[in-house]
């Protein structure tokens, strides 16, 4: 028994909610249109390389644009591939203990006081833009490492195949530095959350039997939020590998594969942004490039989707640790 | 209503109006800015329809505001930028904006035709060209590309200046000769103590006009170099092999590094080595002389080796020249342009004008600029032909400049 | 377990000395940035820095002003592009959750993952190829690209954290689902929305390779958005790789103007969202 007046508040405000419904899905669309729009963009500039190398592209290890006497480009990314790789772990190498460090440290050991600042400061780190990680690297971090570990290095492990090598700084080594820096507070982020949300009747069970906060930590927080720390190394990883400026700036820029450490060497987003602007109308040349692009993105695929099961597995009321 | 506390609040508010204030400025500034300049190019823009086909005469002003791209190589980055600078202080409707991203780089974009012109150290194949039809090129100026190096730890400073043969040069970027006191280099250098100290080949890692001159210069005088290298403006170094090659960015990147790396060696346009006080070297020319490159050696290269320039042609090698003093690594780098300027969709005929004015201008005027900055002045002939070239410069058949 | 009390209080003190030391080694080389920034940008900072453009590569005197008015009006163009799809997709998700919005949330989470070189070279060819120009409209569509996801995901979560109790509440009341969503969950959720928007603005301003390949770099001032555009970060990059000790300075005095907004940005965030709403029912 609805008024007139009733029904046409009712039909105005189903009018607003169809119009604000449209809106929400139109901008909602956005988000798949520039993936798939990327995706595409990608894949249609890939299509000549991917004809030409096929999956030898994967393993290739020469990398060459121009060969002599103007032969077809030959070109591989496993010089670029091992690079990435490379400074991943050693990225990963440091920057795992010290993130987990941290976030055991933010989340039993810090006064409650110091507790936020700490956290602020970590993510600060984050803040910081990539090309003024770079900037510090080679102006900074390079001549120091050249002048003062890289010999110290060779000095006392030269024996091992990893340490050789003339050093001047640029190299693997300088690059997993940097990149463990910038990826140390995404790593410590979300390590900290999953730590949080371990249940407090787990940590005061183990109090209660006399465990010291090492031993806490050791037996009731670490094995419960393991999940969640592997999210974290994973979603770590996943940044390391995509990072293009700070690498570009100190990694030096030679297709190579070698086992030294300090030599000048490459990452695929590194040849991306050195070379994309060179190939001179080179159209295999350039639609490697666009698969570089293309393996990127799938890597960043891959790892998210890997590091979002992780954590969805063990949250339970679904909220994301996700850390843009 | 429901509110959250009105302090929290407030402060919300009040940070986000500052942000959408500053960025109302920015854009409300940028507007402004758009709407002089756009309403100045329809007026001109009218007027230019109704003389079609009459041809423009050199008292021309460029008095309409354009905005110009260009993009290329990173040796005549100086120069050209300079350029830029004084035109549009001349003309300050005329925003001529260069941008070195390297030969390669430019060579790419004017092919796609996403700048309004290009410049590259090293001419384009037939290839090249034919790719991007209707593209021309002509010297604007030249220069050399001077062998650096850094001893300067093992008591070889940078004044002594070391000879090289393109051998010698050829033989260590293929990672035959591994080091300094190798007999080779001993045998070139009586009087200096050579250290026994690895050599680190310094290379460009993009597509460099450098690196093209250099490697022309090796397969010129090298057999070996030749067949198993080549020249290019980007190539694979046998050195990267060996584990003694580094990859840098830029002429910047390679004096950079050469600097900082003890017992490197690299090839850098003379310009780089002379603003950074890098050590240069002597190089043996055709006659069997040992020259450094100065303006004076590069200028007798270019003499002896330009012979009569073809404006229709005007790609003009002079690597390994003759003459006495003669540099044996000069080079003439380009600006790529296309003859119909209407072939880039978004370069107008004001901007068209603009710039072949501006390129006139370069190839004269501009040329005082170049001694101070260490580039060699265009030879009279060479100019004389550039001009026959900029002559047929056209906007969909509108010739741009007369005499 | 059964070892002595003092090994487990001995190991427990290593435990402690050795997590307050991670910590206080990750702000090492932050207090080794700030550091090497300000001192490096301070001596190069002065009126004319920050009123001319810049120079001739190599040359001298100029300042950072074309790159300063890019690197905003980049920033500016991706924010009236990003902000309201962003904050629009967040609202989506929020609204109308189930299968698509979970996947949709799964792309965006994928494309915040994504190298913003990709970012580059995608908008190189959408964009730049097809309107044969590089300009400052490119940079920012490639850095709204970035934020879109950003903003979306932050959105999201600030608005999934209003108790279902207020919207129910709303509702209840007979108010439409829409004057709901405006005026009662994003009011309540405001300042994580905020705190959000913040971030994503802080973070694409410190983003160097969307840029490079789309809005290109220019010696002088834009006169349109469709004008190549010189940027903070490209100056930084191309300045700190060219062998001139000037051009260095010029990239630690970019450094620092760019580290005050960015981590700026960052600090008025962080203290404007520690006051948390309080909802007076």
């Amino acid at each position: 028994m609805q008024t007139e007046i009733e029904k046409t508040r009712a039909r105005q405000r189903a009018r607003h909610h169809d119009f604000l419904r449209t809106i929400l899905i139109i901008a909602a669309f956005a988000i798949p249109v520039i993936a798939a729009l990327s995706l595409y963009a990608l894949y249609n500039g890939s299509l000549d390389s991917i004809q030409a190398f096929g999956l030898g592209f994967l393993t290739g290890t020469t990398w060459e644009p121009n060969p002599p006497n103007g032969g077809p480009p030959i070109l591989g990314a496993l010089p670029a591939i091992y690079g990435s790789v490379v400074t991943t772990l050693i990225a990963l190498l440091f920057a795992v203990p010290i993130s987990l460090g941290i976030a055991l440290f933010q989340s039993e050991l810090a006064p409650r006081r110091f507790r936020l600042p700490s956290i602020f400061l970590v993510e600060l780190l984050a803040a910081v833009p990539s090309v003024v990680y770079g900037l510090w690297g080679i102006l900074f971090l390079v001549p120091f490492m050249s002048t003062h570990i890289d010999p110290a290095l060779v000095g006392s492990l030269g024996f091992i195949p990893l340490f050789t090598g003339e050093t001047n700084g640029l190299g693997m080594f300088t690059a997993g530095i940097i990149l463990a820096i910038m990826i140390i507070p995404y790593g410590a982020a979300v390590m900290r959350e999953v730590i949080a949300a371990v249940p407090r009747s787990q940590r005061e069970a183990c109090i209660a039997l006399g465990g010291t906060t090492l031993e806490t930590a050791r037996m009731a927080v670490i094995p419960y939020a393991s999940t969640g720390i592997i999210a974290a190394i994973v979603l770590a990883m996943g940044r390391a590998i995509g990072e293009t400026m700070a690498v570009t700036m100190v990694i030096g820029n030679v297709a190579r594969i070698s086992p030294s450490l300090f030599l000048p060497a490459e990452t695929i987003p590194s040849v991306i942004a050195n070379e994309f602007t060179e190939v001179a109308g080179n159209n295999i040349y350039l639609a490697a490039l666009f698969e570089l692009g293309l393996i990127l993105f799938g890597i960043a695929f891959l790892m998210n989707l890997i590091g979002r099961v992780l954590i969805s597995r063990i949250t339970s009321h679904g909220r994301s640790f996700v850390h843009v | 209503m429901i509110r959250m506390s009105d302090k929290n609040t407030k402060r919300n508010v009040g940070i986000v109006a500052l942000v959408v204030v500053i960025l109302a400025a920015v854009a409300g500034g940028y507007y402004f800015t758009t709407n002089n300049g756009s309403t100045t190019q329809m007026t001109s823009e009218a007027s230019m329809s109704s003389s079609e086909t009459s041809m423009m005469s050199s008292a021309y002003q460029p008095t309409t505001a354009v905005s110009i791209l260009g993009a290329g190589a990173t040796f005549p980055a100086p120069l050209i930028q300079t350029w830029t600078v004084q035109y549009n202080k001349l003309y300050p409707a005329v925003t001529i904006s260069y941008n070195p991203i390297g030969s390669g780089g430019g060579i790419q974009q004017i092919t796609a035709k996403t700048v309004d012109f290009g410049a590259s150290d090293a001419p384009l194949s037939d290839s090249q060209l034919a790719a991007a039809s209707g593209l021309v090129l002509f010297p604007e100026t030249l220069g050399g590309v001077a062998v650096t190096y850094n001893l300067v730890s093992f008591g070889v400073p940078n004044s002594t200046v070391l000879h090289f043969t393109g051998d010698v040069l050829a033989e260590i970027y293929m990672g035959n000769i591994t080091k300094w006191n190798d007999p080779a280099l001993t045998a070139l250098n009586p009087g200096v103590t050579l250290p026994n100290t690895a050599i680190t080949a310094v290379h460009r890692s993009d597509g460099s006009g450098t690196t093209f001159a250099f490697t022309n210069f090796l397969s010129v005088v090298n057999s070996n170099w030749s067949s198993i290298v080549g020249y290019h403006t980007s190539v694979t170094w046998p050195v990267d092999k060996t584990g003694t090659g580094v990859g840098s960015k830029g002429n910047a990147g390679v004096a950079g590094t050469v600097a900082n790396t003890a017992g490197a060696i690299g090839y850098v346009d003379v310009i780089y080595a002379v603003k950074n006080n890098l050590a240069v070297g002597a190089v043996q020319n055709a006659a069997g002389n040992w020259i450094t490159p100065t303006l004076q050696t590069i200028l007798w290269a270019a003499g002896n080796a330009t012979g009569t320039p073809n404006p229709a042609d005007l790609r003009l090698h002079i690597v390994n020249a003759a003459g006495p003093q003669s540099y044996p690594i000069a080079t003439y780098t380009y600006i790529l342009i296309y003859r119909d300027m209407s072939a880039n969709p978004s370069t107008t005929m004001d901007k068209a004008q603009a710039l072949a004015h501006f390129l006139w201008w370069a190839i004269h005027d501009g040329q005082q600029y170049s001694t101070a900055l260490i580039y060699v002045p265009l030879p009279a002939n060479v100019v004389a032909a550039d001009e026959q070239l900029l002559l047929t410069l056209n906007y969909q058949g509108t010739t741009l400049l007369t005499g | 377990m059964f070892s002595s009390l003092r090994a487990r209080r001995f190991s427990n003190r290593l435990f402690v000395v050795l997590a307050t030391l991670a910590f206080l080694v990750a702000l090492v080389p932050l207090g080794s940035i700030l550091y090497e920034t300000i001192v490096g940008g301070y001596a190069v900072l002065n009126r004319d820095f920050l009123t001319q453009i810049t120079p001739p590569i190599g040359g001298s005197g100029g300042g950072i002003l074309n790159a300063i008015e890019g690197s905003l009006v980049m920033v500016g163009i991706a924010s009236l592009i990003g902000i309201p799809i962003g904050l629009f997709a967040g609202a989506y998700l929020s609204e109308y959750p189930g299968r698509i919005a979970n996947n949709l949330r799964l792309i965006a989470e994928v494309l915040t993952g994504v190298p913003s070189i990709v970012t580059g070279i995608v908008v190189y060819v959408v964009v730049v190829a097809t309107l044969h120009r590089f300009s400052a409209l490119a940079g920012g569509i490639a850095l709204s690209f970035m934020m879109i996801p950003i903003v979306a995901i932050s959105t999201h979560e600030s608005l999934k954290l209003v108790p279902s109790a207020i919207k129910e509440g709303g509702l209840a009341l007979g108010i439409s689902r829409s004057k709901t969503l405006v005026y009662i969950l994003v009011s309540t959720a405001k300042s994580g929305i905020i705190t959000g928007i913040a971030l994503s603005v802080a973070r694409i301003m410190g983003e160097t390779a969307p840029l490079l390949f789309t809005a290109l770099g220019n010696q002088f001032l834009m006169t349109s958005v469709f004008d190549p555009a010189a940027s903070m970060t490209v100056l930084i990059y191309d300045f700190g790789t060219s062998p001139y000790p000037s051009a260095h300075a010029f990239a630690w005095g970019a450094a620092l103007i760019l580290l005050l907004l960015v981590l700026g940005l960052n600090v008025i965030v962080r203290i404007a969202s520690r006051l948390k709403p309080t909802v007076a029912i």
